[in-house]
């Protein structure tokens, strides 16, 4: 045997044949017949080019161009809880700066008892703080508040991802600062060409919001704000303002477009609700879904993820027949407040069809709605936080589609 | 001395150590619970035109609005060359640039919101215009240009008659018609926090009653980036 692999080996192209054929044992691949690069190849490394499938996705029917637009997180490959800084979702007003850290400075004023200028060298200073939060766009899932319309785990659920943030309570270098008697609002503005801005109130900025420069263990990418955003954590994305570069404190909320224009949710009596900051509990399957199909009978671990802008995860509960009975699921460690958590199920399929829906509960109680109750109350024309339960049709050839449910 | 309390493996290791230890604690003890204004000592202080130059944040009450004016007819060939090409002539917009002007409903299937029926404040239309536009090119208008592009698009909703002037003191008079369109305290949770686990429906009521299967609006999710439009 070892003398006939030999001259294999040796003949090249009926090796690459045979190997083509069945790359099972005794093959010998390519790749362990020869060197590799060496170290110094890749001076900063890259996902294998074979994973080329997983990246950023837009619609383009969506907006009106690619500078005020949104991309999505490939969730159908997302494996664990935290999402790859390459592939986390962009939302831009403006398109992506390119803002030189050397030259950044956060201006600090209002009812403050003293204005502050910071570098990003005064910044990395304070004390440090790392925690591990989601930042889901409020406009997730807008697309289906009148019908399923698009066909994919990305383009329904991919305006969400999660990471591990570094930097410093905002409370730290507020309390620098000294907060005016009276004070209670602040707006968090951006460097970019929009200065993209919103109000925040003063109570939430001293609880848990961190200026942030640090995402999974290196700097913020330029996507996420490099050198410096805000996090707010569990509350909708577009207050986690990027490229900060302005903090006023003040007595009333200013009321940017970005809060009255956008991102409120217009009722279906013609009224709007403003303000809906906190992301409210949600879940998706993300193995089977459209991108990840069945492959015939047998055994599955169904998988998802669940959030909740409130709390942690408590209990996340799968159907396999549309909403008329649930499983719960089993929770995968670590489950963290405001934060992606995992969640997974054994499922031996016999082949029929299947309506798949997973739904979240958090720790304050909340449980995830489906769309015919969220449809009741708010009607069809609110845009944000569609926070419902998701259906995927499972078909007897394995394949998986985007439904929804009278 | 509560933040010097030790274990008792601590006193221990205090005995052993003496004055090191007392060292220590004192450091804590000298460390403020909640480090006051100053206490890090970080950055400078900014001047006040440093301040002026960046806070061009403007409130409903006027709070930020600059010196200057503009009126309804300065801002007709302004708007004509600055913003009509996304926005279109008359606020209808272009393509699927934003529509800014129109009075018509909010409610019934797919409401067009804009400025005229939607906006509950005057002042934010200079702020933003002030803040992000025009689109390609933020940041280069002035104040006077800023309060007449103001001024047009709140006269194209007829929120204001042709002779409007805007400025900082007549903006936040303005009463715009939805005015009163929004509650500003989250109403949530506003669904039923029930998890039922069995029967929980009828079975013969679950029916599909949309799919998004055959339509064509889903980009490839293989593959390179699909820029194509959908038929």
């Amino acid at each position: 045997m070892l003398r006939t692999g030999l001259a294999a080996g040796l003949m090249g192209g009926t090796a690459s044949r045979a190997r083509a054929a069945d790359p099972s044992p005794p093959a010998e691949p390519e790749w362990s017949q020869t060197l590799g690069p060496g170290i110094g190849d890749r001076v900063y490394g890259q996902p294998s080019h074979f994973e080329a499938d997983v990246i950023r996705r837009n619609v383009p029917w969506l907006t009106a161009n690619a500078e005020s637009s949104v991309s999505f997180t490939p969730l159908q490959y997302q494996q664990g809880i935290i999402t790859a800084s390459g592939v986390f979702f962009e939302r831009y007003h403006a398109g992506r700066p390119t803002v030189d850290p050397a030259q950044h400075r956060l201006l600090i004023h209002g009812m403050v008892d003293r204005p502050l200028l910071l570098t990003m060298a005064d910044i990395h200073r304070f004390p440090s703080e790392s925690r591990i939060h989601f930042i889901e766009c409020p406009a997730n899932g807008g697309m289906e508040w009148r019908a399923a319309q698009l066909n994919s785990l990305q383009f329904t659920h991919g305006m969400i991802g999660c990471a591990e943030w570094t930097g410093v309570k905002l409370s730290t270098v507020l309390g620098e600062c000294g907060i005016a008697k009276g004070a209670s609002w602040v707006l968090a503005e951006g460097a970019d060409g929009a200065h993209m801005a919103r109000s925040i109130p003063l109570d939430k900025c001293l609880d848990d919001v961190l200026l942030v420069y640090g995402q999974n263990g290196e700097a913020l990418r330029p996507e996420q704000g490099y050198p410096l955003r805000l996090l707010v954590p569990g509350w909708q994305g577009n207050m986690n303002i990027k490229w900060i570069r302005r903090l006023q404190i003040g007595d009333a909320p200013w009321f940017t477009r970005e809060e009255t224009s956008k991102y409120t949710e217009l009722m279906k009596d013609g009224k709007a609700r403003g303000f809906t900051w906190p992301i409210y509990a949600k879940s998706v399957i993300t193995s089977p879904c459209p991108e990840m199909p069945a492959k015939g009978p047998g055994v599955y671990e169904i998988r998802g993820l669940a959030w909740s802008g409130l709390g942690k995860i408590k209990q996340v509960d799968v159907s396999l027949d549309g909403g008329v009975n649930w499983t719960h699921a089993r929770l995968q460690e670590p489950v963290l407040p405001k934060a992606l958590t995992k969640f997974t199920l054994q499922w031996r399929w016999d082949g029929r069809p299947v309506l798949l829906q997973s739904r979240a509960i958090d720790d304050t109680g909340f449980v995830q709605p489906t769309l015919a109750e969220l449809r009741q109350v708010r009607g069809t024309n609110g845009i944000y936080n569609n926070n419902s339960i998701q259906t995927w049709q499972v078909k007897p050839d394995g394949s998986v589609f985007n439904v929804q449910l009278g | 001395m509560a933040a010097c309390s030790m274990s008792s493996w601590a006193n221990r290791l205090a005995l052993a150590a003496g004055v090191a230890t007392l060292q220590l604690c004192a450091a804590r003890a000298g460390e403020p619970a909640a480090p006051g204004p100053g206490y890090y000592g970080f950055g400078i202080t900014p001047t006040a035109a440093q301040i002026a130059g960046w806070a061009t944040a403007v409130r409903p009450d006027g709070q930020g609005l600059p010196p200057g004016r503009g009126s309804v007819k300065d801002g007709d060939e302004l708007y004509a060359n600055t913003c009509a090409a996304c926005h279109g002539t008359f606020g209808e917009g272009a393509g699927r640039y934003p529509k800014i002007a129109g009075e018509g409903s909010l409610t019934g299937d797919r409401p067009d919101p804009t400025v005229g029926n939607y906006w509950p404040y005057a002042t934010t239309l200079f702020d933003y215009i002030n803040r992000a536009m025009p689109f390609p090119a933020p940041h280069t208008l002035r104040p006077d240009q800023v309060y007449a592009l103001t001024a047009y698009v709140l006269n194209l909703n007829n929120v204001v008659g042709d002779e409007f002037v805007a400025d900082r003191d007549s903006l936040p008079k303005v009463k715009m018609p939805n005015r009163d369109g929004f509650i500003w305290k989250d109403p949530r949770p506003d669904t039923h926090d029930v998890a039922c686990m069995t029967n929980c429906r009828p079975p013969e009521d679950v029916k599909i009653t949309s799919t998004a299967e055959g339509k064509s609006l889903t980009p490839r999710t293989t593959g390179p980036l699909d820029t194509a439009m959908p038929q």
